[in-house]
């Protein structure tokens, strides 16, 4: 409850926050939300203004901009979150696991990351489009194969780190069960960590996506796609530049709110609203001093 | 009530596959009595905190059996709030999450008491470590390392156990706040009739609570004497700790 009132003050958080769950909702009720059909071509109206029935205008074959923003936010946000949860909860799982038992886990769990690692992403993600075939699912799954080494690695750290500390030594001699050592101990204080780490690779996902979708592996041509859309507006982008600007903006958006969000969570989970948590002692008025500049 | 019977450890020195072994602890026995003060002294590295984290069944032993009131310790039943400890490094020993009251109530979550009954016995608690009722809501950061570390001792003892475990618990304090630690472990153990295990490099803190203590060395046991006829130690390892004691 604390966490919540704390994000709630910040008034940056809260307004990423809207976004966000404004965002999935529309992704979620896209048919109810779309104005027009995101698919249905008007060779009329190519690269019409905005008008009443078309509110951000008609891309190159006559399509609504806005309904397939908005049909877009399901493979570039909605399935990329599902993917990136999907990952992170494999990682969390390996990497609490290795980080906090150690010893022979820890390096049976380290040498399948590195295995996963030593192959370039792309190269991985081509590999199984290769064999799966073509289409957003594949590269979904590509995805969540590549991700969760990174994952398992860097939350492996972070449980490390807090698992030498002084109260888990202390939990674990009176007599308390690893799962619960790791559920009241471990989780809250790696939660910020791991925040921080899928809210920043969500920005790099979103655009894999895209990227995928403009070589055709991922997303299939009709559909709409923010990356997708922007390579689209690429081609006229000396002519007409004001067809990149919705999607650009729609990703910059949404990528921002997510990395704002997760500062603001890290702050937010903290007693003593101090961004790193191995500085231990503060003063308070410094912490004061600390919790203005992030309210401002 | 606590039985050490030839205990060795080794760690792996070196990288996966890697055979090199170093050997932390040496055939080391001894026992611990009802209500006894064991110190436990020796140099750095030389293993204490592996024996400290062996006895509190927090790692298993190479070889030999580390016994408490007969079970092994190894196994979380046998140790649950009968054992308890606490830590030399008091900016990590509580939860920067948790409240003095959360940190408190942990060990009592544990063996399932009412959350009642443990509020009505913190206070009691705190007064006891020499702390007021008010310090229930603060949060670790907010408190001094003596004051932490007064904490500490109130949760490790709020479930009476029968031995505590002391890391160089007085170590990271300064010497008057040493010496208000000592007098309320000494006060504690009037009350409850605990054993102490008390580790330490400090000769002089061992001598001013231990009844017997034990020199370690290399982890080796090197001599165990009562603290009364500490002046007559035979070993050359421990004379030549007590020389250094003096000319300093
Ligand atoms: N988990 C571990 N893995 C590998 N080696 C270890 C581990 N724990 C301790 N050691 C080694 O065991 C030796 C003894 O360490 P220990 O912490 O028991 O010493 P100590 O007597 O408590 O020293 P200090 O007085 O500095 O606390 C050290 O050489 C250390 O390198
Ligand atoms: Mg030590």
């Amino acid at each position: 409850m604390r966490v919540v009132k704390n994000l709630w003050k910040d008034k940056l958080a809260a307004a990423s926050f809207l976004v966000i769950m404004v965002t999935i909702t529309a992704g979620i009720a896209a048919p109810l939300i779309a104005p027009n059909d995101p698919n249905e071509v008007n060779m009329n109206l190519r690269y019409a203004a905005s008008s009443w029935e078309y509110l951000l205008g008609n891309d190159h074959l006559g399509r609504c901009i806005l309904s397939r923003l908005i049909y877009g936010i399901r493979p570039s946000v909605l399935w990329v979150l599902v993917a990136l949860f999907i990952s992170v909860f494999i990682g969390a799982v390996l990497g609490f696991a290795a980080g906090y038992f150690r010893g022979k886990t820890d390096a049976l769990v380290m040498r399948m990351c590195d295995t996963m690692l030593s192959f370039p992403g792309y190269v991985m993600a081509l590999a199984i489009v290769g064999i799966l075939g073509v289409g957003l699912e594949n590269i979904l799954i590509a995805f969540i194969l590549i991700k969760w080494a990174w994952f398992a690695r860097l939350i492996r750290t972070s449980v490390m780190q807090y698992a030498e500390q002084g109260y888990v030594k202390f939990a674990k001699a009176s007599g308390i069960s690893d799962f619960k050592i790791i559920y009241q101990h471990i989780v809250p204080v790696t939660l910020s960590d791991i925040a921080v780490l899928s809210s920043s690779s969500i920005g790099s996902m979103v655009l894999q996506i895209s990227g995928f979708s403009f070589l055709g592996l991922g997303i299939q041509a009709p559909n709409a796609e923010w990356g997708m859309m922007l390579n689209e507006a690429r081609e006229t982008m000396l002519t007409k530049p004001e067809l990149m600007l919705a999607p650009a903006f729609a990703i910059i958006i949404v990528v921002s709110a997510f990395n704002f969000l997760s500062d603001a969570l890290q702050v937010a989970l903290d007693p003593k609203l101090v961004t790193s948590k191995k500085r231990s002692f503060g003063t308070n008025a410094k912490n004061k001093l600390q919790e203005k500049e992030v309210a401002s | 009530m606590l039985k050490v019977d030839c205990v060795e450890k080794a760690y792996k020195k070196g990288g996966l596959f890697s055979k090199e072994r170093q050997q932390v602890l040496n055939n080391v026995s001894f026992t611990c009595d009802y209500g006894e003060c064991l110190g436990i002294i020796g140099e750095s590295g030389s293993g204490k905190s592996t024996l400290g984290r062996l006895i509190l069944g927090m790692e298993k032993a190479d070889r030999g059996t580390v016994l408490f009131e007969g079970g092994k310790v190894t196994d979380r039943r046998v140790r649950s709030g009968k054992l308890s400890a606490v830590f030399q490094d008091y900016t990590s020993s509580i939860n920067p999450f948790f409240t003095v009251e959360k940190a408190l109530m942990e060990p009592w979550n544990v063996r399932g008491i009412a959350r009642r009954e443990a509020q009505e016995k913190m206070d009691s608690l705190l007064d006891q470590v020499g702390l007021t009722p008010s310090y229930r809501k603060k949060y670790p950061h907010e408190l001094s390392g003596g004051e932490i570390q007064r904490v500490c001792i109130a949760r490790a003892i709020s479930t009476q156990p029968k031995c505590l475990l002391l890391d160089e618990a007085i170590s990271s304090l300064d010497v008057s706040v040493q010496l208000q630690v000592l007098d309320l472990l000494i006060k504690l153990k009037k009350i409850y009739g605990m054993s102490y295990i008390f580790i330490t490099h400090d000769i002089q803190a061992a001598a001013y609570i231990c009844d017997r203590v034990l020199i370690f060395r290399n982890g080796r046991i090197e001599e165990i004497i009562e603290t009364s006829r500490l002046k007559d130690v035979k070993s050359d390892y421990a004379k030549k700790l007590l020389r250094m004691l003096i000319t300093f």
